[in-house]
């Protein structure tokens, strides 16, 4: 019963960070860039969100306010990479150092609880009934992530379709073929940051509402989680099948990564080594393809060369 | 018509890796030519057609395309005007995308990329029409990605989509090296065929001096960053290998004799 009450809060949890993953999916596999600047841009949602509802802003505005704020994330460590030409993983690492102090400097200190806030959560929860063994909170968080899920995908779905976005496709495929038909790579760069860590910053403002506080601290380990979640749908999707596949598929193994990630808890696992057990996790989806590819090779070639030497000692 | 003017290229300045990749070159090419360019390694060929695509800047000197200047132009502001086949096969396609969308993403060279659909219906049928004159069967595969292809079908294509939007320059770089020989005299006459058609003015490097005679209509041989021989019309047809190894010869001995000379 206990494992069944963690995982109703693992499904929306999932949901909530699966579109920070798809923010990662867009750099990581798309662009084909090591976007560092996750952990930093992250917070810097949450931070807007929870600064404009202590104001008094609706939170739904408040969300794509921080969706704004990620775009000038991504801008800048484009704008790092393409104008100043640092190297990807530097200028996200730049970016999301500098933007350490910055959400500190939204904020103003290092935590805002929204306890005494309407989040869309809240609100959500208070209209709908208990659903058997979910929780009218819980549902609604399900509810809402999956609203914004489906709005995200669909957009990335149409965008990724369009002019501009098949050049980004093609930039994280050549860039010299980019450049040779007309299209500026920085161009196609910075946008597809901006892109990426809007969604990243919205994931953020969402995850904010839904826990009922922002922390300065709150997007470390981003990225790993972000990688977890497109491993884990990679290996159970297949890397191959249409984009929509691929981008559901992402949504679906962050969902799996938190009902993993609540049942080791629930096993007893001490919190404090969830992040290690995150990145072996992640080593671990990583190398099992590798391993299982390396196996069956060598398999086939012992039986393959048996075969033929049978044959041969026949003659 | 493109003109060069006073072109120089040096790469590593300064340093003990200090190469004069192209040494104040001049070169006018009218509209319509098809010009073959040949020489050793490190002749500066591949420079020459970097330095018009943009992909680096001259050191000085002057880039002329139907008197736009375009020295100092970015790569892809330049790819308005010219189209470009390159040496590795894997170069001039995306290989995870669709052959349609290779060709959907060419078709707008110089174009404004903006948030319509891709490619539309109305296209497809005519990338259909197109892969089907190249008699590779790639007309039914659309929808293929393009990493699924061997080297000379990419190749193909690239040819294809440089070709799709007119460009007032094409520029070819040994764009047949990499293919095996009958692979490459297929798209070489694929080459020819879309440049007659289209009467395209181009720049084609090649390692093959019996194509380097066969095709064109202007032969140039480059050695040590300077054009030491260029040759057009009656005199290039009746061109023979020997001729432009004889020629070859005296270019790299009188360099020999030079250097003995200042020894002395």
């Amino acid at each position: 019963m206990a494992l069944l009450f963690s995982l109703e809060g693992a499904i929306g949890q999932g949901v909530l960070w699966g579109i920070m993953a798809l923010g990662v999916y867009i750099t990581f596999r798309l662009l084909d860039f090591a976007d560092l600047t996750v952990d930093g841009s992250f917070a810097t949602g949450a931070a807007v969100s929870s600064v404009m509802i202590l104001m008094g802003v609706n939170p739904v505005v408040s969300v794509f306010a921080a969706l704004l704020a990620g775009f000038a994330a991504g801008a800048v460590t484009g704008f790092f990479n393409t104008v100043c030409k640092i190297p990807p993983i530097l200028a996200g690492i730049l970016s999301q150092i500098g933007l350490y102090s910055i959400n500190l400097m939204i904020m103003g200190k290092s935590n805002i609880p929204l306890l005494n806030s309407d989040t869309m959560f809240k609100t959500m929860g208070n209209i709908l009934p208990d659903l058997g063994w979910i929780t009218s909170t819980y549902l609604g968080v399900i509810i809402i992530g999956v609203l914004f899920v489906i709005l995200v995908i669909a957009l990335l779905y149409w965008f990724f379709g369009t002019e501009l976005g098949a050049s980004i496709r093609a930039t994280g495929n050549n860039q010299h073929m980019v450049r040779a038909n007309g299209v500026s790579t920085n161009m196609t760069t910075i946008v597809a940051l901006m892109l990426s860590n809007g969604l990243i910053a919205m994931s953020g403002a969402l995850v904010c509402q839904q826990q009922g506080y922002a922390d300065v601290k709150m997007g470390i380990g981003a990225i790993v989680m972000a990688l977890a979640s497109i491993v884990i749908g990679e290996t159970i999707f297949g890397r191959k099948g249409g984009f929509l596949r691929r981008l559901i598929s992402i949504v679906v193994g962050s969902i799996l990564y938190r009902i993993i990630v609540s049942i080791v808890l629930q096993l007893g696992l001490n919190p404090d080594y969830l992040k290690l057990f995150t990145a072996l996790l992640v080593a671990a989806a990583l190398t099992v393809p590798v391993l299982l590819e390396h196996s069956s090779q060598k398999k086939a070639y012992k039986k393959l060369t048996e075969a033929v030497q049978s044959v041969e000692e026949k003659f | 018509m493109l003109k060069v003017k006073h072109v120089s290229k040096t790469f590593n300045k300064g340093t003990v890796n200090e190469k004069k990749a192209i040494d104040d070159l001049n070169l006018t090419i009218e509209d319509g030519q098809f010009v073959t360019v040949i020489g050793g390694n490190g002749a500066g060929k591949s420079t020459l057609l970097n330095l018009v695509a943009g992909v680096y800047p001259p050191d000085c000197g002057i880039i002329e395309l139907n008197a736009n200047d375009l020295s100092l132009l970015p790569e892809h502001k330049r790819a308005k005007y010219i189209g470009r086949v390159f040496q590795d096969p894997l170069m001039g396609t995306a290989a995870d995308m669709e052959i349609q969308e290779n060709m959907a993403f060419a078709a707008r060279r110089g174009k404004k990329r903006t948030l319509r659909w891709g490619t539309s219906k109305k296209e497809q049928e005519m990338y259909k029409k197109q892969l089907a004159t190249l008699g590779l069967g790639l007309e039914d595969r659309l929808s293929s990605k393009v990493g699924l292809l061997s080297g000379g079908q990419r190749q193909a294509i690239t040819l294809l989509m440089a070709s799709l939007q007119k460009p007032d320059l094409l520029l070819l770089d040994e764009h047949t090296a990499a293919l095996d020989p009958i692979t490459a005299r297929k798209v070489l006459d694929l080459t020819d065929q879309i440049i007659r058609e289209n009467r395209l003015t181009t720049l084609m490097i090649t390692h093959n001096m019996n194509d380097a005679i066969r095709l064109g209509n202007r032969l140039i041989m480059m050695y040590n960053g300077k054009i030491i021989y260029d040759v057009s019309g009656i005199e290039k047809q009746r061109l023979t290998v020997e001729d432009l190894h004889e020629k070859f010869r005296q270019a790299a001995g009188s360099e020999l004799s030079d250097d003995r000379t200042v020894l002395i």
